[in-house]
């Protein structure tokens, strides 16, 4: 058998006779979804990348901000 | 022109820093702890060939594995929250964050995610010295992973080992080694870990104790109480030592912090540490009123444990907003012991800062290299004062001085409690007398709540206790935050709130029913 048949097959029988662990799975998938699509994607935008498109619009953006707010 | 910002949206980014902070923190520590009793028991299995430490061993990684689960990734929130909310301290940080991020992205990722496999679906599939190692390398993972948050972390309290570059308006690292190595990032990394280790050590035995009360597994609980309370006392005594090792940095980079700590008003020689006390309500700096309604100190020891030296002059909150003392410490730079300016000469000094720093740009686009060169001079010879530009007065400077005088006080009343019920617990193992001692057993319990309390009123000394700034002297709160709308942050408070609560919740719930399972001989996956 091959080194990478052995290594899935590993994980595939490890996850197959998981008993608390299929229920934690489940948690940490609807937290990741929760996470990177739910809030990432609707509520956590990067601020600067959003509005700017080059590095130097956001610097030229942050250097006015600190200025204007002393 | 001067831009004016909401004060409520710069509240509530802080507010929702500060939660997502502090359930991340709940789930942390067990995580750094637990990982390394596994380990340490696992080796006593591997050692004796004992089955029973085998079976000992699968459910406390039971535990450890619900608890890395439900754990698992609730810091990259804070992350977002860097983007969104943060988005000028993102970029004025430049690439101090991102060198200690990506390593830990990529350690967590490997070691973790690698071995912790290993751990839980290797058991009779690996040799038992391989499923030895990969517990050990998770344990290490995981700890190594704090360590580079805790870097991070540390920069922001005393920024090293970069330059700040005026053309992109950002921070660039000069030195890796001045960032890893600085005595705060040290301290805060050790302090941190051992916080973590403390907190595991409690949570084993207030399980056990309850294990021990119910009559149930009583082998099991005295064989974890044993390992538990040796590795608890060990800790806990390095958590101590680390912890004087901190307050001593606090004393050299953050004396602000530090005089709130102490709940210290006007300095003076061979200054006391304050045992317990009550701060005085509604005290002000400069309003002549007492600090203290009520003290109980040791003479002279802040100035050992501040300055190693019983005479030593230690400011307070008066005397670092009015300047005008020589700093005592040995062996540091000529520039930390020079006479320290008041806060109003500091504010001066950064608004030359930041005007210089927008009239450099100005000159350069005009092709003025006279103006530049005498704009980058002026920017340089001010620019460790850089963030007090943004201050209004003087007294916005000061931190909360009763809530970290309290937190302080609670994290160190706890820490030698901890101690001590370490050595009861030694003791009374000795003697055979463990399963008599009910209230013992109880008080065992009853600490694991008290360990998670220390531990949220250590970062709260830290975190609050730095205020105003995000990083130590050169960028405040009010010039960190992002112009966004208060009311989106507001709504996702309420979304994090939710979320992070459900998962407590369920974290509690599992977590209760594997313990009231207990161990099963068969397998503990």
């Amino acid at each position: 058998m091959s080194f990478l048949k052995k290594i899935i097959l590993f994980y595939y029988d490890g996850f197959r006779s998981m008993t608390v662990g299929k229920k934690l799975w489940i948690i940490i998938l609807i937290k990741l979804f929760i996470l990177f699509i739910i809030l990432k994607l609707l509520f956590f935008p990067d601020f600067l990348k959003s509005r700017f498109s080059s590095e130097r619009e956001r610097g030229d953006y942050v250097r006015e901000q600190l200025i204007l707010r002393k | 022109m001067i831009l004016n910002i909401d004060p409520a949206v710069v509240d509530w980014s802080r507010a929702q820093f500060a939660l997502t902070a502090i359930y991340h923190w709940l789930f942390v520590p067990l995580t750094l702890g637990l990982s390394f009793l596994v380990a340490i028991m696992e080796t006593l299995y591997v050692k004796t060939g004992d089955p029973e430490w085998k079976r000992i061993t699968k459910f406390w990684m039971t535990l450890f594995g619900i608890n890395f689960a439900i754990g698992v990734a609730t810091g990259i929130i804070l992350e977002f929250e860097f983007g969104t909310n943060w988005s000028n301290y993102s970029w004025f940080v430049g690439d101090i964050f991102g060198a200690p991020l990506a390593i830990e992205g990529i350690m967590a990722f490997f070691l973790e995610s690698t071995f912790i496999a290993i751990m839980f679906f290797g058991w009779n599939k690996v040799s038992k010295k391989f499923h030895l190692a990969s517990s050990w390398l998770t344990a290490i993972g995981a700890n190594l992973s704090a360590l580079w948050i805790l870097v991070a972390n540390s920069w922001m309290q005393y920024p090293v080992g970069m330059k700040f570059n005026p053309e992109t308006a950002r921070n660039e690292m000069q030195n890796f080694w001045d960032v890893l190595f600085s005595p705060v990032a040290v301290h805060k990394f050790l302090h941190t870990i051992s916080a973590g280790y403390v907190t595991a050590a409690i949570f084993i035995l207030g399980i056990s104790a309850w294990f021990l009360l119910k009559k149930r597994e009583t082998g099991l609980a005295r064989k974890s109480i044993l390992v538990a309370a040796i590795f608890g006392l060990i800790t806990s005594l390095f958590l101590a030592i680390t912890g004087d090792g901190s307050a001593f940095t606090v004393a050299q980079k953050q004396p602000m912090k530090l005089a709130a700590m102490e709940g210290l008003y006007k300095g003076q020689r061979s200054n006391g540490l304050v045992l317990f006390g009550i701060p005085q309500p509604g005290k002000k700096a400069g309003d002549g009123q007492n600090n203290f309604a009520l003290k109980v100190e040791i003479p002279g020891m802040l100035s050992i444990l501040g300055y190693r030296n019983v005479n030593a002059f230690v400011p307070g909150v008066e005397d670092l907003l009015n300047g005008g003392f020589k700093p005592e410490f040995q062996n540091v730079s000529p520039a930390e012991t020079e006479t320290a300016l008041p806060i109003s000469e500091k504010i001066v000094r950064g608004k030359l800062a930041i005007t210089a720093f927008g009239d450099l740009k100005k000159a350069r686009k005009a092709g003025d290299e006279v103006a530049a060169a005498k704009a980058d001079s002026a920017m340089k010879s001010n620019f460790a004062y850089f963030g007090y530009g943004y201050l209004k007065t003087p007294e916005e400077a000061l931190p909360n001085v009763p809530l970290t005088f309290y937190s302080f006080r609670s994290m160190v009343i706890l820490g030698f409690y901890f101690i001590l019920l370490f050595i009861l617990v030694l003791y009374f193992h000795s003697k055979n007398q463990l399963q008599d001692k009910r209230w013992l057993l109880r008080l065992m319990l009853w600490t694991i709540p008290l360990v998670y309390l220390a531990g949220q009123a250590g970062w709260i000394v830290a975190e609050l206790g730095r205020q105003p700034w995000v990083i130590q002297d050169l960028l405040p709160t009010r010039a960190a935050v992002s112009m966004i709308e208060t009311a989106s942050v507001q709504i996702t408070f309420v979304l994090f709130a939710v979320l992070f609560t459900a998962l407590l919740i369920a974290e509690v719930m599992i977590m209760t029913k594997q313990i009231k399972l207990g161990p099963k001989d068969g397998g503990t996956k």
